[in-house]
């Protein structure tokens, strides 16, 4: 018996019918057509179907499409605003960071989760974030730079804190 | 225009020293932005309408016969469109064309835990995984063999009944020089038995095809496969339909590293379920079919026995090797020469004996997994290397520098070297990692080793004995100044794509994003044999630049006349035709192009490659490991050992690589680094194991243990160029050689940290903890060289 749903992704509100079990993951890439969250093993072991719930990452495999009744999702397609690559995206194209592609999305998903709480994180911060999110193809080293880098990028282009001036 | 490279004099792009616009710098990849945005298209992000989803019934057993199947339950649940068995497509299948020796689905009898036996077509997965439930299988089990003991030992119980008998899938002896006096000659002597216990791929991507019969009688199969074109060949083979009724395309692919790089029973499922359909039918593997389709590196048990003079030079190399081939031949005859055929350089063997032989077992199939076939025999030789080192109490890196093979020379094996980048990589891991300062030189516990290596540019020989080019590019060249560049290549992630199209750029001087790359798709590229064995960048790299010069020239003759300069002057860069010293003779490429195709008609390009024929040895077998050009690696790791517990920790290593020149060094880095960290994840972590029942002991990412960000240590990347006279701007292979140093690396620094020789992989804390245990019982208390 099918169950109807509403919740926002992206930013645009959309109402499903699922089945009980359907995973958020399912929901996401066969009845949205959303199939930039990827599906690798299907048990949360993985990383590649990484999305923001309410803004905190998730496992979209993990998680059933009902949990998000009402809910604000964020895939990798909500990254770039306008043609406008997000500065974790640029730095992963710029910097080599995806090979294949397969595990990207998760990996951005769980790099802007981090961002958004710990603008500045260290590498071994960045490490501890990513730690969830296989990738087979680079051994992590260009991912890392990327993060990194894209942070730097952020917190450049945030106006500087009232009260401070220059000389 | 067509034109054709082959071993020989250098072509455009070789000079030395050309100003490059794109080669050689960190340009974007093509499908960068689309990867980073989540629009790249993989196999399983495809959804046509009317999509039907398939599933495959798998045997519980590792070895039994079928006395009958039914599927008449099955076939009767709502939703289900239609089931098949092995009785549907008998035809014989193998990536090699002398060992035919798998169907599609099993047909009398199942060879190991994981065999496919029938598949569904269903409204959606959920509907199809019902129907393999009613699908009724009556067995007959049957004793299995797992190991290589117990299948040499049983030949009566045989595992594949297309092998002459018993269960020995290939044998090969080679003997090159006099081993016998260059063993009895030694003044020391190396000898020990080392295994690899077997790794499999673990692509994040898992494999995944549809198939879809058009009205138009044309079957579709889109496929995450790296061989697009041998997979075409066995469709046709097997569905009994002509190859030019079948497109095979290939898409975005998640990663293969071999292990997507032959047929599996999923395509032929997917198209004979279409076939009987009439819809598109799509299977995606879950990630415990992935496991059990495997394909992964063999376990091999090594003995070598290694001579050498008082000076550490060596005399004579035996080794004797078996391999647990798994079920099926797969690429299982080039294995087992590979296992002895690779070890040729970058060290002089002054005689060279090696006895493989592969066996069949009841367990998923082994293959090609990244440096095929000679990663395992690689790390027990350079431990050995290690050991002699140590016994003629010489620096380890000494040691190599001693029996370098050197550039343009033969291999004891008449293998042909040109470029020889060997002891520049020597140097440069030991000038970065400070080698000096640090080797016996650190306090218990910490250590560091090296390790050296080679690996082919491509094999000279297809897989299928043929006359025609291993690659080809064509190339639309457009009057808007944008060029199509259409290719058989598989970009698996590796960013062959990217390749292409920078060498376009550079020869036909347009900006990379007037650029677009077709690859990969039947219908519309030349043929291109594949990504496997290294052979993408070199082989289609020679095919662009080839395809590029016609062009060249007619736009350049255009402009000359134009401009009344000899066409050699007029330089196509930076997306402008220019002439020197005269300021108005320049021109947007869009125009140039124009100006060509007025004087000369529509404008194309084809260029090919075919390898050098003649340069391997003339016993049998001496052409298998031949290829155009060799690349060369070495690494020096540096780890921890915690001697309460086993644990090893590697902090760093350091990854020198000859790629002969780096056409992008950002991509030849992701290749180093990729490879350095899949070798230490198999020297700690992973290992394809199977029970006493053949089942696989951890079938999920969790259980079978790839590298976290949190396992992997750093990586440093040092590029080596040697600049090889057939390479496309002297380019040669990167994406498997610089696998093969980490195991023995990490394995040589584990002794100098704590004295222990590990001969057994993976190096979990138990078995190291052991080894320090039998190290201590014997009263060896290591004070190593540090008094």
């Amino acid at each position: 018996m099918k169950e109807r749903l509403r919740f926002v992704v992206n930013g645009d509100p959309v109402e499903v019918a699922v089945e009980p079990a359907t995973t958020l993951l399912e929901c996401l890439r066969q009845d949205l057509h959303l199939t930039g969250s990827k599906q690798g093993c299907d048990k949360g072991d993985c990383g590649a179907c990484t999305v923001l719930l309410d803004g905190r990452a998730v496992l979209a495999c993990l998680v059933l499409a009902r949990a998000v009744d009402g809910r604000q999702v964020t895939t990798v397609e909500g990254l770039a605003s306008a043609g406008r690559l997000h500065p974790l995206q640029d730095a992963f194209d710029s910097q080599g960071a995806a090979q294949c592609g397969f595990c990207t999305p998760g990996m951005l998903m769980s790099a802007f989760a981090l961002l958004e709480e710990n603008a500045q994180p260290t590498l071994e911060e960045v490490r501890q974030a990513l730690a969830g999110n296989l990738c087979r193809c680079t051994g992590y080293t260009k991912i890392l730079d990327a993060v990194v880098t894209a942070a730097g990028v952020i917190q450049a282009s945030r106006p500087a804190p009232p009260g401070r001036s220059g000389t | 225009m067509s034109d054709q490279r082959q071993g020989g004099p250098p072509g455009p792009g070789d000079g030395e020293a050309a100003a490059f616009s794109v080669i050689g710098k960190r340009n974007r990849k093509v499908d960068g932005r689309r990867k980073v945005t989540g629009q790249t298209l993989f196999t399983d992000d495809l959804q046509p309408a009317r999509l039907l989803h398939g599933k495959i019934l798998r045997s519980p057993h590792a070895h039994a016969r079928i006395r009958s199947i039914d599927t008449t339950r099955a076939s009767a649940l709502a939703g289900v469109h239609a089931v098949i068995t092995g009785r549907d497509l008998p035809v014989a299948y193998g990536i090699i064309p002398w060992t035919r020796d798998e169907y599609p689905l099993a047909i009398d009898k199942v060879l190991y835990v994981g065999d496919g036996v029938a598949a569904v077509a269903a409204d959606d997965e959920r509907i199809a995984e019902a129907a393999l439930e009613l699908i009724e299988v009556d067995y007959q089990v049957l004793p299995a063999v797992l190991t290589v003991e117990e299948a040499l030992a049983h030949p009566e119980t045989q595992v594949n009944t297309f092998a002459g008998k018993g269960n020995v899938s290939k044998q090969v002896r080679l003997t090159f020089g006099d081993v016998e006096g260059g063993l009895a000659g030694a003044e020391v002597l190396v000898e020990d038995t080392w295994f690899h216990a077997g790794s499999t791929h673990a692509a994040i991507e898992p494999h995944c095809a549809m198939g879809d019969l058009g009205a138009d009688g044309i079957l579709t199969v889109h496929s995450s496969t790296q061989v697009p074109h041998y997979l075409h060949r066995e469709l046709s083979r097997v569905l009994e339909l002509p190859v030019d009724r079948i497109r095979v395309i290939q898409p975005a692919v998640g990663g293969g590293f071999g292990g997507k790089s032959e047929p599996f029973d999923l395509e032929f499922a997917v198209a004979k379920l279409s076939c009987l359909t009439g819809r598109p039918v799509k299977i995606l593997y879950t990630r415990e079919e992935v496991f059990t389709a495997h394909r992964g590196r063999h376990p091999m048990l090594m003995t070598y026995r290694v001579g050498a003079d008082r000076d550490g030079r060596l005399t004579a190399v035996q080794a004797r090797i078996q391999i647990d081939g798994g079920a099926h031949s797969s690429f299982g005859l080039v294995t087992t020469y590979y296992s002895g055929q690779l070890l040729g350089a970058p060290y002089r063997l002054p005689a060279y004996e090696f006895d493989s032989t592969r066996v069949f077992t009841n367990k998923p199939s082994c293959g090609p997994k990244r440096g095929h076939g000679s990663v395992q025999p690689r790390f027990a030789f350079e431990c050995a290397l290690d050991m002699l080192a140590e016994r003629v109490d010489l620096d380890p890196i000494e040691l190599r520098r001693r029996n370098v093979l050197g550039p343009d020379t033969r291999t004891i094996n008449e293998f042909r070297i040109t470029s020889n980048g060997f002891l520049e990589c020597l140097a440069g891991v030991e000038r970065a990692s400070g080698w000096k300062e640090k080797f016996r030189r650190l306090p218990f516990g910490r250590g560091v080793g090296v390790a050296g290596s080679t690996y082919i540019s491509g094999t000279n020989y297809p897989i299928y004995p043929n006359e025609m080019p291993q690659s080809a590019v064509q190339l639309k060249v457009d009057r808007s100044g944008r060029v199509t560049v259409f290719a058989g290549v598989s970009d698996i992630g590796q960013g062959c794509d990217s390749v292409l199209a920078y060498i376009v750029a550079e020869e036909l001087g347009v900006a990379l994003d007037s650029i677009r790359v077709v690859t990969a798709d039947t219908d519309l590229t030349p043929v291109d044999l594949g990504a496997y064995s290294s052979r993408i960048t070199f082989m289609a790299g020679n095919a662009a630049i080839a395809a590029c010069a016609g062009v060249k020239r007619q736009i350049q003759e255009a402009l000359a006349e134009r401009w009344g300069v000899p066409p050699g002057q007029v330089r196509l860069a930076d997306g402008c035709a220019t002439a020197p010293g005269v300021p108005s003779h320049s021109l947007p490429i869009a125009e140039a192009f124009q100006a060509a195709e007025a004087r000369s008609g529509t404008l194309g390009g084809v260029g090919s490659y075919n390898t050098p024929k003649d340069v391997h040895g003339s016993y049998r077998g001496g052409t298998i490991g031949a290829s155009p050009a060799y690349s060369f690696s070495a690494h020096i790791a540096e780890v921890e050992v915690d001697g309460e517990t086993g644990q090893v920790r590697v902090r760093k290593i350091w990854v020198a690589h000859d790629c002969g020149r780096a056409l992008n060094p950002m991509l030849v880095e992701g290749q180093m680094e990729g490879s350095a960290a899949m070798g230490f994840g198999e020297a700690l972590l992973e290992e394809q194991a199977y029970d006493e029942r053949g089942l696989h002991r951890g079938p999920s990412l969790l259980d079978y243990p790839l590298a976290t960000t949190l396992d992997t240590p750093e990586l440093e990347s040092i590029i080596v160029e040697s600049h090889d006279r057939e390479g496309p701007y002297g380019a040669k292979e990167a994406g498997e050689g610089p696998l093969h140093p980490s195991i023995p690396a990490i394995a040589n620094a584990i002794h100098d940290a704590v004295g222990v020789r590990l001969t057994r992989l993976p190096f979990r804390p138990p078995a190291v903890l052991a080894a320090l245990q039998a190290r201590y019982a014997a009263g060896l208390a290591w004070k190593g060289h540090r008094g």
